[in-house]
């Protein structure tokens, strides 16, 4: 990858020569949330950039950037931001290879986070314009006149009262040799001819005739595959193996125990497994199935669902840490005049990424390279330096198209065994789970279990809030310290409760458990917007109030959740009369910077099985950059928060997961989908994301719109467990 | 193992596996035909989906041995009148998003639209129903097989 200079925070973008004859401008776009992929220094003052816009001789834009594709859209919005400001058609700009070695260039190269565009709004259309002064400049140049006598349109540079014109690709030489403008000037928005129109997405075409390359699809000279059998048990080893049978089996060539050490353990899985490699992949997988293992029964086999439960109802009892204090909870709640009690349970959620996890490596020793659909190439890089026991310089991450990633590719549990058995049997390995291996040793969303008081006063209005939130923590399932003995992850959707409600108490109690935990899409927010959205309905019913009503009077000071929540109340229609049988719910969430409304209209048949119909959606995630792609991930966000508020449900059982496949763990599919619409707000506001905000509101609105139809709240995910509805009907 | 003939795409071609072997791998690793794609394992996501004869299979869950001497199509085969109008149709829809979902959506839309050139809402959902997407584009897919069929979005549900 290019090594150009570094850049300082202040001048963020130089050219650069690496990428050959032309044009290039080096930016750098600041990651986000980075201690949430393991980053926990602030940036220096130097940069490596970590992007790049080059335009060649021939006129053809190229750009690179450091964030992978899963189906959030990223590449496409990208390419529009430069597009705008460079003055070209989006859809001729081509990308570049994604970066191989971020350790080389940049401190931290992942995707998460709901961040991308957020991080890079400013800086890419900076890069844009930048390029564009500078091809304005060498025009003005070559034909004597003012800048000010010029103006970029459509990949040429005009002169503005003249005839003349003249292409990018024949100012490239020129342009390169002047200075990089240090603040170029961005367009006027009512100027926009890209961003805010739906440009086509650029990957549409190869994901349609089958040739996307995904991991699963690398293909490398000898390789051969691996699959493995982990300890059902988390944590668990292995007291005798018997592979007698496997080792002889058709085309193996390996069988391997493999054990982690504890600084391995950070990012692969703790638990003992057995590899089997051979030439092909269906001859590991039934080899695998032949291997006799005897588990050590090593704790905590004991742990299930019940007691995990049982531990936190207890913790529930305590004191928590404070995360949010406003006024006096303790004190007001005796003097209230009506007081709702509650308790909320969440289970554990696997992510059920629709690409099995995957992973091929092939390490020499001069290198390493590692070819994986990953979300965080920085933490792949490490493990697989640390791992096969080279400098992380000397290990190459090649990313390909993402099958899905909900924030389980930001591990790096795969890479780790592929490295381990690349180094072992001295080929390149490719690693592929079943979705079994996949949904009985996920990272898993956090089971959370809540008691929630609220106050009315004599008026009907709630007046104190009180949420205690005990859970599984993510944190402290990877070793990080908790920051006051708070876990963000799990407060996040609880204690921005957006009401003004004069007396709040949010507490937690971060549980450690030693079931591994991860971020899941839209992470604390998936669990709390379900919480809190659904125990705002049980209170304005309790004071009688109309549950939008009440929302709209309590969010008097959130204008941006307020304009989402009216939004979709008048698009669907909130009040008016509906078919007999069908039902409405109402719930907003923030999350990301991005400020979401969902109602949801249900009918529950007579078993409480609950189908959705339709589902109205406005969002405020600031200025839109693709509509196309805000609808999209609106659209998959509800469908993702849809299948776990119906279905989703991980149970432990003798300290193992017990669900394995589609069957057990199921997702809505066609005959379930509601119609969804999506209202988006035109927005100068700052930025917000737009991958995972989608998802809080959905669980809420439908719980809501239950509580409506049958009088009692829905309080416990999921709603409909191994085929039986927990919905009681009048 | 044993040497099979299979007829790919139009191509014939001999591969050697096991007679359990699942068509999805052959077709993956023995041919490098990789737009068909693993999800379940066990028939209930539909990411493997190709046609046999022309009936939507899942390939996971049948064997080269139960494969040989059909004819068989993949996603980079599907090049029917009917595959290219679905193909458009997604394009101008932009139905995927990850896209790891999408070669079997396809391959099972295509499977419908020849047996069905017209079809409604409930057949889309009969048809689709086995069809997993984890990204959620089944609006989209909808809304797509209609384009392609001539047939009017009415998404009442
Ligand atoms: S992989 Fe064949 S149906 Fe899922
Ligand atoms: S597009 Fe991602 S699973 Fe369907």
């Amino acid at each position: 990858m290019p090594a150009d200079a570094r850049v300082s925070r202040r001048d963020f973008l130089k050219t650069g020569t690496t990428l050959g004859a032309g044009l290039t401008i080096a930016f750098y776009v600041p990651p986000r949330l980075l201690a949430r992929f393991g980053q926990t220094t602030a940036d220096p003052a130097d940069l490596a950039p970590n992007g790049w816009v080059h335009i060649g001789t021939d006129g053809v834009v190229t750009v690179t950037v450091d964030k992978s594709e899963m189906g959030q859209g990223v590449t496409t919005a990208y390419l529009m931001l430069i597009a705008e400001e460079l003055e070209v058609d989006p859809t001729t700009v081509r990308v570049g290879p994604t970066p191989e070695n971020p350790a080389g260039w940049t401190r931290r190269m992942g995707t998460g986070g709901s961040s991308s565009v957020r991080s890079s709004y400013d800086i890419l259309r900076k890069a844009g314009a930048a390029a564009r002064e500078m091809l304005v400049a060498a025009a003005a140049q070559q034909w004597g006149i003012s800048p000010d006598a010029c103006r970029a349109e459509r990949g040429m540079v005009i002169e503005t009262a003249g005839k003349r014109k003249i292409a990018y690709g024949r100012l490239v030489t020129r342009a390169a040799t002047l200075p990089v403008p240090a603040d170029p000037t961005l367009k006027d928005a009512k100027d926009f001819r890209v961003l805010g129109t739906r440009v086509r997405r650029f990957d549409t075409p190869v994901k349609v005739n089958g040739t996307a390359h995904f991991g699963i699809d690398v293909r490398v000279p000898g390789m051969l595959y691996a699959s493995i059998e982990r300890s059902p048990v988390f944590g668990g080893a292995a007291k005798h193996v018997d592979d007698t049978t496997a080792k002889s089996a058709p085309g193996v060539r390996h069988v391997t125990v493999l054990e982690w050490s504890p600084d391995d353990t950070k990012a692969a899985r703790m638990e003992t497994s057995v590899a089997v490699v051979a030439d092909r992949y269906w001859q590991a997988l039934t080899a695998r199935r032949t291997l006799g293992i005897d588990w050590a029964e090593r704790p905590p086999t004991s742990l299930d669902s019940p007691a995990i439960t049982a531990k936190f109802a207890g913790l529930a009892q305590q004191p928590g840490v404070r995360a949010r204090v406003e006024g006096d909870a303790a004190a007001a709640i005796a003097t209230v005049a009506k007081k709702v009690e509650a308790v909320y349970e969440v289970p554990y959620l696997a992510h059920a990424a629709m690409e099995p996890m995957n992973c091929t490596a092939s390490v020499r020793s001069d290198g390493c390279d590692v070819w994986v659909s990953t979300q965080n190439q920085s933490a792949t890089q490490r493990i697989a330096a640390q791992v096969a026991g080279l400098p992380v310089d000397r290990v190459r991450v090649h990313t390909t198209y993402l099958g899905g990633g909900f924030g389980r590719r930001s591990e790096t549990d795969f890479v780790a065994e592929a490295v381990r058995l690349s180094k072992e049997v001295g080929a390149p390995v490719q690693v592929i789970w079943t979705r079994e291996d996949d949904i009985r040793h996920d990272f898993y969303r956090p089971a959370t279990y809540n008691r929630l008081v609220g106050g009315l006063d004599a008026g009907g209005n709630p007046v104190v809030w009180t949420h205690h939130i005990v859970g599984a923590s993510i944190s402290l399932s990877k070793h990080q310290a908790l920051e006051n003995g708070i876990d963000g992850s799990l407060v996040e959707g609880a204690a921005n409760l957006p009401y003004a409600i004069p007396n709040i108490l949010v507490e937690q109690t971060a549980v450690d458990l030693p079931v591994p935990c991860g971020y899941w899409r839209s992470v604390g927010s998936s669990h709390n917007a379900y919480v809190t959205e659904s125990f705002f309905d049980e209170l304005a019913r309790a004071g009688g109030k109309d549950p939008y009503e009440l929302r709209r009077v309590l969010l008097r000071d959130q204008p941006r959740l307020l304009a989402v929540l009216d939004l979709a109340a008048d698009r669907a229609g909130w009040g008016k009369p509906l078919p007999e049988g069908r039902h409405r719910g109402i719930a907003v969430a923030e999350a990301f910077g991005s400020y979401v409304a969902e109602v949801v209209e249900i009918t529950l048949a007579d078993d409480g099985k609950c189908r959705v119909h339709r589902v109205v959606c406005a969002v405020d995630c600031g200025p839109t950059v693709n509509p196309d792609t805000i609808e999209a991930q609106m659209q998959g966000g509800i469908v993702y928060g849809l299948s776990a508020a119906l279905y989703g449900e991980i149970t432990i059982e003798g300290g193992r997961a017990r669900q394995g496949n589609f069957n057990d763990y199921p997702v809505v599919r066609m005959n379930e989908m509601p119609r969804i619409e999506v209202y988006i707000i035109p927005s100068t506001q700052k930025q917000g994301g737009i991958g995972e905000p989608g998802v809080p509101p959905i669980a809420p609105a439908v719980a809501n719109a239950i509580l409506s139809a049958t009088g009692s709240p829905v309080r416990q995910l999921p709603m409909v467990q191994n085929g039986r509805s927990r919905i009681a009907m009048k | 193992m044993s040497v099979y003939v299979l007829v790919v795409n139009g191509h014939r071609q001999s591969v050697d596996a096991s007679p359990d072997t699942p068509l999805l791998w052959v077709v993956r690793d023995n041919l490098n035909l990789t737009g068909t794609k693993f999800g379940c394992g066990v028939a209930l996501c539909g990411a493997c989906t190709v046609h046999l004869d022309g009936t939507p299979v899942r390939s996971c869950s049948t064997t080269v041995a139960q494969a040989a001497g059909k004819r068989i199509t993949t996603i980079e085969g599907l090049s029917s009148d009917v595959g290219h109008r679905l193909q458009d149709a997604w394009i101008a829809e932009e139905v995927p998003q990850c896209g790891y979902c999408q070669s079997g959506q396809l391959m099972s839309a295509a499977a419908l639209l020849t047996t069905n050139p017209k079809p409604s809402d409930a057949d889309i959902d009969q048809a689709m129903s086995g069809n997993i997407c984890r990204c959620g584009t089944y609006q989209r897919i909808r809304h797509a097989i209609h384009r392609a069929a001539g047939t009017e979005v009415t998404d009442a549900r």
